[in-house]
């Protein structure tokens, strides 16, 4: 708007001024109803039980009661570490392999292949309740059921759509001719790779990091159905906390911020990157 | 020679990947196709065998599903998502594009509303939802946010509401949806027409008339129930669905402001050097350009609220029947109930609508990649 319109002349100048003001006006209230669930949560989670009103709910807290943290963490710490272990590996495991994956089907192009990268991508978009009843039967069967590393196969499996997808996207803008010049060199499929590919992949491995960490971090539906008590991550701790009957609402939302806080935390600090990797979700990248 | 050996190296590394997702997405598709044809679960004994005894039924499980008067929840559950799916989407690309527009105004702060706009989408659908079930507690939260400046309180059950509104019967939808296709296809007639493609047109027009009259002279009698069978909206799903745009409307917003901003600058001062308002600009410029971008949206929007499961499980609880939805479904019926083939069925069900809005999708747009 620094720019005022050219065809309008003076008598539109307050006009403008009050289009600003609307616009800033608007900006607020939308700004308002996204941090105002955040701010009922916040309050609730230090709030005494006893204080807990539903007619009061809005108000500040009278005593700041930081105990349903301790509490929560005590809950919570195993499945959190859940949630982190699975995260990482997963993450690394089919950041890994995408990466391999988008190299080979950018730079080794092979007959069928454009018929095999929208089969490999279809994977991305189905209901996993498709699949839910074989992989159970599959996971039983080979005494992964109810371990995490069951969950974590079913992870890395699931996410090379999306890697694959990335990273082929991304190496797709590194010229022909630098992968031609090094096989001129002497450079075989692996040479390639480690000389070429990997050391430009770093903020491609930051976008696929950050988006497979955040993706099985937030998952809940393989997370319900093929752990048990002691390997659920935290997404289903949370739920079942905050299911049940007659609950003290301050535990479950202090549990909602422990949850959360991973993900929102590498949001805020890495949100370009995140962006980046929520747009290359639409395919095109 | 080392070219060659270097080829199949490369299709060797690839090949774990390939055979993974293979067996994993096909094979068990496939598998759970074959299981929605039998009875498992039928038998108690049989339910969770590792090695379980299947008899192959047919179809059955799907008329059930359609047509069976005990299946009548998995009825509404399809009535729930078709609502849920376009209020949610109204509801992204309405506030999305409102957003987005607004932000590119050159306002100060940009980054910091963007980063309020978009954080929700960081979060799990657990947590939006338990944070949601407890805004929508009907004696506080939403409710009684009107009583802080003075307002009387609200008095809506946000997820516990029973009231169902814009009604209908079951019966009467396969000829609904008759004419419905009959409608597709003439407008398809009347845009090839004005095209001057004549035989498209000439095409569309027969098949036009003759579903038209296929729904006027069958489906009308049509009745898949005995008996006629009501559905609708059910209301608890309004706060479900609020919760929904509140974590993914950034997104959109995300996804229009990149459009927003490739459109050039010259574009704008032509058209306001033309003398258009910037209303004008904005109706016959800008929204034409970011249709690309609505079509992407909706559909990766669309099929997420085709598969939403955890936001309703975790704001109404897995066993509300008033905010169940087919995917839900699937996972109480296969899961806690061990009828493994009912779930089967409902999921290939849910898998046909989702193949059906995603295949288009990705031909489409892998097509133009390649012209590219």
């Amino acid at each position: 708007m620094s720019a005022a319109p050219l065809s309008t002349g003076g008598a539109a100048r307050p006009r403008g001024r009050r289009v600003q003001w609307l616009t800033y006006l608007l900006l607020i209230v939308a700004a308002a109803f996204f941090l105002l669930p955040i701010y009922l949560v916040v309050v609730t989670s230090l709030k005494l039980p006893a204080d807990i009103n539903l007619a009061t709910t809005w108000e500040l807290p009278r005593h700041w009661n930081w105990h349903s943290y301790a509490v929560a963490w005590q809950a919570f710490a195993p499945k959190l570490r859940n949630s982190l272990v699975l995260a990482v590996v997963a993450t690394a495991a089919s950041a890994v392999m995408g990466s391999m994956n988008g190299y080979i089907l950018s730079k080794w192009r092979f007959p069928g292949a454009n018929l095999l990268f929208p089969l490999m991508l279809f994977g991305m978009f189905i209901p996993y309740q498709s699949v839910l009843i074989p992989l159970f039967q599959f996971l039983r069967n080979i005494g992964l059921y109810g371990s995490l590393w069951g969950l974590i196969l079913t992870h890395v499996v699931y996410g090379l759509p999306i890697t694959t997808l990335i990273f082929r996207n991304f190496y797709a803008e590194i010229p022909d001719e630098m992968v031609e010049a090094a096989r001129i060199d002497g450079a075989g499929f692996f040479g390639i790779y480690s000389r070429i590919i990997f050391p430009l992949s770093i903020s491609g491995f930051v976008v696929v990091i950050i988006w497979q960490f955040t993706q099985i971090w937030n998952e809940f539906l393989f997370a319900v159905t093929l752990t048990r008590q002691s390997t659920q991550p935290i997404t289903v701790a949370l739920a079942q906390l905050a299911g049940g009957e007659a609950v003290n609402w301050n535990l479950p939302m202090a549990g909602a911020v422990l949850a959360a806080l991973p993900t929102l935390i590498i949001y805020v600090v890495l949100g370009r990157y995140f962006i980046r990797g929520l747009l290359a979700g639409s395919v095109k990248g | 020679m080392k070219l060659t050996r270097d080829r199949v190296t490369a299709i060797l590394m690839l090949l774990p990947s390939v055979v993974l997702l293979a067996v994993f997405v096909y094979g068990f598709i496939g598998r759970t196709f074959y299981v929605s044809l039998t009875d498992w679960g039928q038998d108690p004994t049989q339910a969770l065998a590792l090695d379980p005894q299947l008899h192959f039924v047919g179809l059955k499980n799907y008329s059930d599903l359609f047509t069976n008067f005990i299946e009548t929840r998995f009825r509404q559950d399809l009535v729930n998502t078709f609502f849920f799916t376009v209020l949610f989407l109204v509801g992204c690309l309405g506030l999305g594009l409102g957003l987005a527009v607004l932000l590119d105004r050159g306002v100060k702060g940009e980054g910091l509303f963007r980063t309020i706009f978009l954080f929700p989408f960081a979060l799990a659908f657990i947590v939006t939802g338990t944070i949601w079930r407890w805004m929508f507690q009907p004696e506080g939260g939403i409710n009684v946010l009107p009583t802080l400046i003075g307002l009387p309180k609200l008095d809506f059950g946000w997820l516990t509401s029973r009231v169902q509104i814009l009604r209908f019967d079951w019966n009467g939808l396969p000829f609904v949806l008759g004419l419905l296709l009959a409608a597709v296809l003439a407008l398809l007639a009347w845009r090839a027409f004005r095209r001057g493609q004549g035989l498209r047109g000439t095409v569309s027009a027969v098949l036009a008339s003759l579903v038209a009259l296929w729904a006027l002279a069958v489906l009308r009698h049509a009745s898949p129930l005995p008996y006629p069978e009501r559905h609708g909206f059910n209301l608890a799903f309004i706060g479900i669905i609020i919760a929904a745009v509140w974590q993914m409307s950034g997104y959109t917003m995300a996804l229009y402001l990149a459009g927003l901003r490739g459109i050039p600058e010259e574009l704008r001062e032509a058209a306001r050097v033309d003398g258009a308002s910037e209303w004008q600009l904005y109706r016959y410029v800008i929204l034409p350009l970011l249709g690309p971008i609505s079509l992407s949206a909706m559909i990766i929007l669309g099929h997420i609220s085709l598969k939403i499961f955890d936001l309703v499980f975790a704001m109404a609880g897995p066993d509300h029947a008033a905010t169940d939805v087919p995917a839900l479904l699937m996972y109480l019926r296969s899961f806690r109930a061990n009828q493994f083939a009912q779930g089967a069925a409902i999921a290939v069900v849910l898998l046909v609508m989702v193949a059906a809005v995603i295949i288009p999708y990705l031909v489409s747009s892998l097509r133009g990649e390649v012209r590219r």
